[in-house]
């Protein structure tokens, strides 16, 4: 008792030929079914290169498309004439030409031999398939495919729509529950003669030969009937791309395909010869010494899918840059933005550096340059401090800039008088936290030593700019972690922000804060305010200062007290 | 806008570029008369060959790596337009079993920097094979490039029904003034300029071709910080499954039908793409630059040469703190400069 290999054939005949060596050689028979594209001259050379084996022969050739009813048929010829040509055959095992053992014919026999009346197919009920492509689960068997779904797409498609929308149906003959699987399978004579020999198999094919891809489901479907010693998983390791197509091994998977505990592995490159020349060798020490670990197989292949379709958040790249609303996360990481706390405490940069040991640079979108932190004229990625390259495109220096320091949270100064453009991004940004004291802007502004015409000019200019940006920020497409508050609210009691900002940035010290920054000394400023007014402004952002000396009426500069 | 009127748009807009596809072929077609072969072994080339097209002006001391390193990655036959080269390029080409050459005499700039005559041949000769169009300072890195050839990728390719790929033009420099460390012939000239700008690109859609517009690298770093926008576009789709209706439009940053141009993925997904390792930043380069100035033949009024120019006149050192040493694909990978995209 033995198992033969049915061999589907169409490109890359002289590794065909090798690996159906390999079985024969083995005592395995094989009958290969060639597509009947296959030009003569090359089957003829094929034939002519397996004639000294007496256990491999050649059945009728069908010409052969992708996902038609034509790979059935070739399926069924090959079996039929293994069955009737070697009745030592108890398994048949459907293989296609760019297959490869991966474990030695001896060990695989024996594993069959063991399971005698096993079935080896995948065969699973539509409703529980994820693969489908195209969105088409029972209606590939419900509906009719006169196109082609790789040359004709257009007409496949509008014939579909046009079947869903009056409700087409075919009737499913009677008895058969739709399966899908692997297009591999392994089955016992047994059952494989039942299949090829019901009476009711004319009725069956010229069913199954209209639905969509047959290929994955004929013996699917009709090994439910005649068997329940089926085993639903394929002894091909095959991976399939998020297109439906399979992926492909190269040399370099080698240890990948020693380590899987699977007996054949599809599809391999033809130019593989590594792997060829490995796996086929007679030498058995290949196979021994890798310790199984089929899920690593697994992870390789759903990463590379995962790559391709959800692709790196936050990455902006040659061959990915997603429409709007489509970036998967506009930035790759967390960042903090600040704005007005440089201006209300002295050294505020520093102390945040300190206290959460994260990466703190200045006004980043400064005017004149880039404040990277410690004045750095270059930083991560290369990027640098022109404020001109910056300006060219806001947002690549902000993804960019995020992308550069994955690892390391970010935090930045932002104000009215920084280049504005960056505001709608960070506020779409469910990366950013955005913390906000309204009106800090006029502190400096108050200590500057300019003319007061200046001054008012300068705090009506800036104040317009952030009422402006503040609502942006609190528009509703804002997706940001925004907290604002008036200058007047914070200084009334700014710990308990500070804190729980610091918290939300998780910081190393996690505990509560034990060190406050210093705070500018407000004495006059609401006097200050108050001339503004006097000269025809209205500062409204900072909240409401009483003028005069009864300000928060602290005669040294007040340094916060601490939250314990 | 109504739907009727979004689809009459898109016809228009298709059919003029279908005009433009047709302008430039024409024009590739009359141009085909400024070049003459030299050596034509085109009849060697086999049907499942990757050709190489490349325009090269005096670049002699290049040549033997350039060659080494596209046949040890499985390209079949080069075609060379030698454009006047007065250092012994054309002989030495003509020498080689694997290439044709062309020659000439003819303005670089007036046959559209090259491409006309390129367009002309890779109609010719370049019809149903994987083509890679490329300078004599460009070399390829794609996915996994240390283990698969590029006909593995190509094979990829055609298996998944994709018909260009990709590959970001990547500025390599050395470090130190780049006077300091001469290249010899048949080095490798990433042993010098091993190092490259990570994380500093800018990129745009071009709405008219549909293709990518990146920007930036050390070129935009140290020649353009000031104007931004006349730093050299970085994008390119070298690599393609040439059919003879194709065309390239401006050098290989893009080409018609403009569906080629889509190396990129909208929805998220990032799709398989390489880089061109450009070693241009040579001891070669000042010499390159002085010439290329002179003649006048480069693009856009030879804005570029002139910025290089004048920053040339100090040797600048083009390496930086935050400079990334060049280790290989994956690295590259990692960085996000480039994908495997679905390829495993």
């Amino acid at each position: 008792m033995t198992v033969g290999f049915a061999m589907l054939v169409h490109t890359a005949l002289g590794r065909a030929a090798q690996v159906a060596r390999h079985w024969a050689k083995n005592d395995c028979p094989v009958v290969i079914h060639v597509d009947k594209k296959v030009k003569r001259r090359k089957y003829l050379e094929l034939t002519a290169s397996l004639a000294d084996l007496d256990n491999v022969k050649f059945c009728k050739r069908h010409s052969c498309d992708w996902g038609t009813w034509s790979l059935v048929e070739a399926s069924q010829s090959a079996s039929e004439l293994l069955l009737a040509e070697f009745p030592e055959v108890r398994h048949v095992y459907l293989a296609s030409g760019s297959c490869l053992p991966l474990r030695p014919v001896e060990e695989m026999k024996e594993y069959l031999a063991e399971r005698p009346m096993t079935n080896f197919i995948e065969s699973v009920t539509t409703e529980d398939v994820p693969w489908t492509v195209g969105g088409l689960d029972i209606e590939r068997f419900t509906f009719r495919f006169p196109f082609s779904w790789k040359r004709q797409r257009r007409a496949f498609d509008w014939y579909v729509n046009f079947q869903r929308r009056w409700k087409f149906k075919r009737r499913i003959p009677e008895g058969l529950v739709p399966h899908l699987g692997s297009q591999w399978w392994c089955l016992t004579r047994q059952t494989l003669t039942a299949i090829l020999e019901d009476p009711q198999r004319p009725a069956f094919d010229r069913y199954f030969s209209k639905v969509w891809i047959p290929d994955e489901s004929y013996f699917q479907t009709l090994v439910r009937l005649y068997s329940t010693n089926i085993e639903s998983r394929s002894l091909t390791l095959s991976k399939f791309d998020f297109q439906g197509k399979p992926h492909i091994f190269y040399d370099d998977h080698m240890q990948l395909l020693r380590r899987s505990d699977c007996f054949v592995a599809r599809k391999i490159w033809p130019e593989a010869e590594k792997l060829y020349s490995g796996f086929l060798s007679d030498d058995g020490s290949i196979f021994t010494g890798a310790e199984p670990n089929p899920g690593k197989i697994d992870r390789i292949f759903s990463k590379a899918v995962e790559r391709r379709t959800k692709g790196r958040p936050g990455l902006y790249m040659q061959s990915r840059f997603p429409n709007d609303n489509w970036e998967n996360g506009l930035t790759s990481s967390q960042y903090s933005v600040f704005e007005g706390f440089t201006e209300l405490f002295e050294d505020f940069e520093d102390w945040l550096a300190r206290v959460t040991g994260t990466r703190v640079h200045g006004h980043i979108f400064g005017p004149d340059r880039v404040e990277f932190s410690g004045g750095q004229k270059v930083f991560a990625g290369a990027l640098t401090d022109s404020a001109e390259l910056r300006d060219y495109n806001p947002r690549a220096f902000l993804t960019n800039l995020i992308w550069n320091t994955r690892g390391e949270r970010q935090c930045f100064m932002f104000g009215p008088a920084d280049t504005q453009d960056i505001s709608w991004d960070i506020a779409k940004d469910p990366n950013a936290q955005i913390s906000v004291i309204s009106g800090a802007w006029a502190v400096p502004l108050f200590y500057s030593n300019a003319n007061f015409s200046e001054i008012r000019r300068e705090a009506a200019a800036l104040q317009k700019i952030e009422a402006v940006h503040l609502e942006v920020l609190r528009s509703v497409w804002t997706k940001a972690r925004v907290r604002i508050w008036t200058l007047a609210d914070f200084v009334e009691s700014p710990m308990e922000p500070l804190q729980t900002i610091i918290d939300e940035i998780g910081a190393r010290n996690a505990n509560r804060l034990t060190e406050a920054p210093r705070m500018r000394s407000l004495e006059g400023f609401g006097q200050f305010l108050q001339n503004l007014k006097n000269q025809g402004m209205q500062p409204h952002l900072m909240g409401d200062f009483p003028t005069g000396a009864n300000v928060p009426s602290r005669q040294k500069p007040r340094k916060p007290y601490l939250v314990k | 806008m109504c739907g009727v009127e979004g689809a009459i748009l898109g016809i228009v807009r298709t059919y003029r570029l279908r005009l433009l596809r047709k302008r430039w072929r024409i024009r590739a077609f009359r141009k085909r008369r400024e070049i003459k072969p030299i050596v034509d072994k085109t009849d060697t080339i086999k049907p499942r060959d990757i050709l190489v097209f490349c325009t090269a002006r005096n670049e002699r001391v290049r040549l033997p790596y350039f060659l080494r390193f596209y046949r040890d990655m499985g390209v079949g036959h080069f075609i060379f337009v030698d454009n006047d080269s007065d250092d012994g390029s054309a002989e030495y080409l003509a020498q080689q079993p694997d290439v044709s050459v062309w020659t000439s005499k003819a303005s670089y700039k007036r046959a559209r920097f090259g491409m006309d005559w390129l367009n002309w041949l890779m109609r010719r000769h370049g019809h149903g094979h994987w083509c890679l169009t490329i300078d004599p300072d460009e070399f390829l890195v794609f996915p996994f490039c240390d283990t698969r050839g590029l006909r593995a990728l190509t094979d990829w390719l055609d298996a998944s029904s994709i018909k260009s790929f990709g590959a970001m033009l990547l500025d390599m420099y050395p470090k130190g003034p780049m006077g300091r460390q001469p290249y010899r012939e048949g080095q490798d000239p990433f042993e010098i300029a091993n190092w490259f700008d990570a994380g500093n690109y800018m990129i745009e859609k071009n709405k008219k071709f549909g293709n990518l517009w990146i920007q930036g690298g050390p070129r935009a770093r140290m020649f353009f910080p000031d104007n931004p926008a006349r730093a050299p576009a970085l994008n390119k789709i070298p690599l393609v499954k040439w059919h003879r209706n194709y065309t390239y439009v401006s050098s290989t940053h893009n080409l018609l039908p403009r569906g080629l141009n889509l190396v990129y993925d909208e929805w998220g997904g990032e799709k398989a793409s390489g880089c061109l390792l450009h070693a241009k930043f040579l001891d070669t380069f000042a010499i390159k630059a002085a010439e290329e100035l002179e003649r006048k033949q480069h693009y856009a009024a030879s804005h570029e040469y002139k910025a290089y120019h004048e920053k040339l006149e100090d040797d600048p050192d083009l390496w930086c703190k935050w400079s990334e040493k060049y280790i290989n694909w994956r690295q590259l990978e990692i960085l996000g400069i480039m994908s495997k995209g679905n390829w495993a």
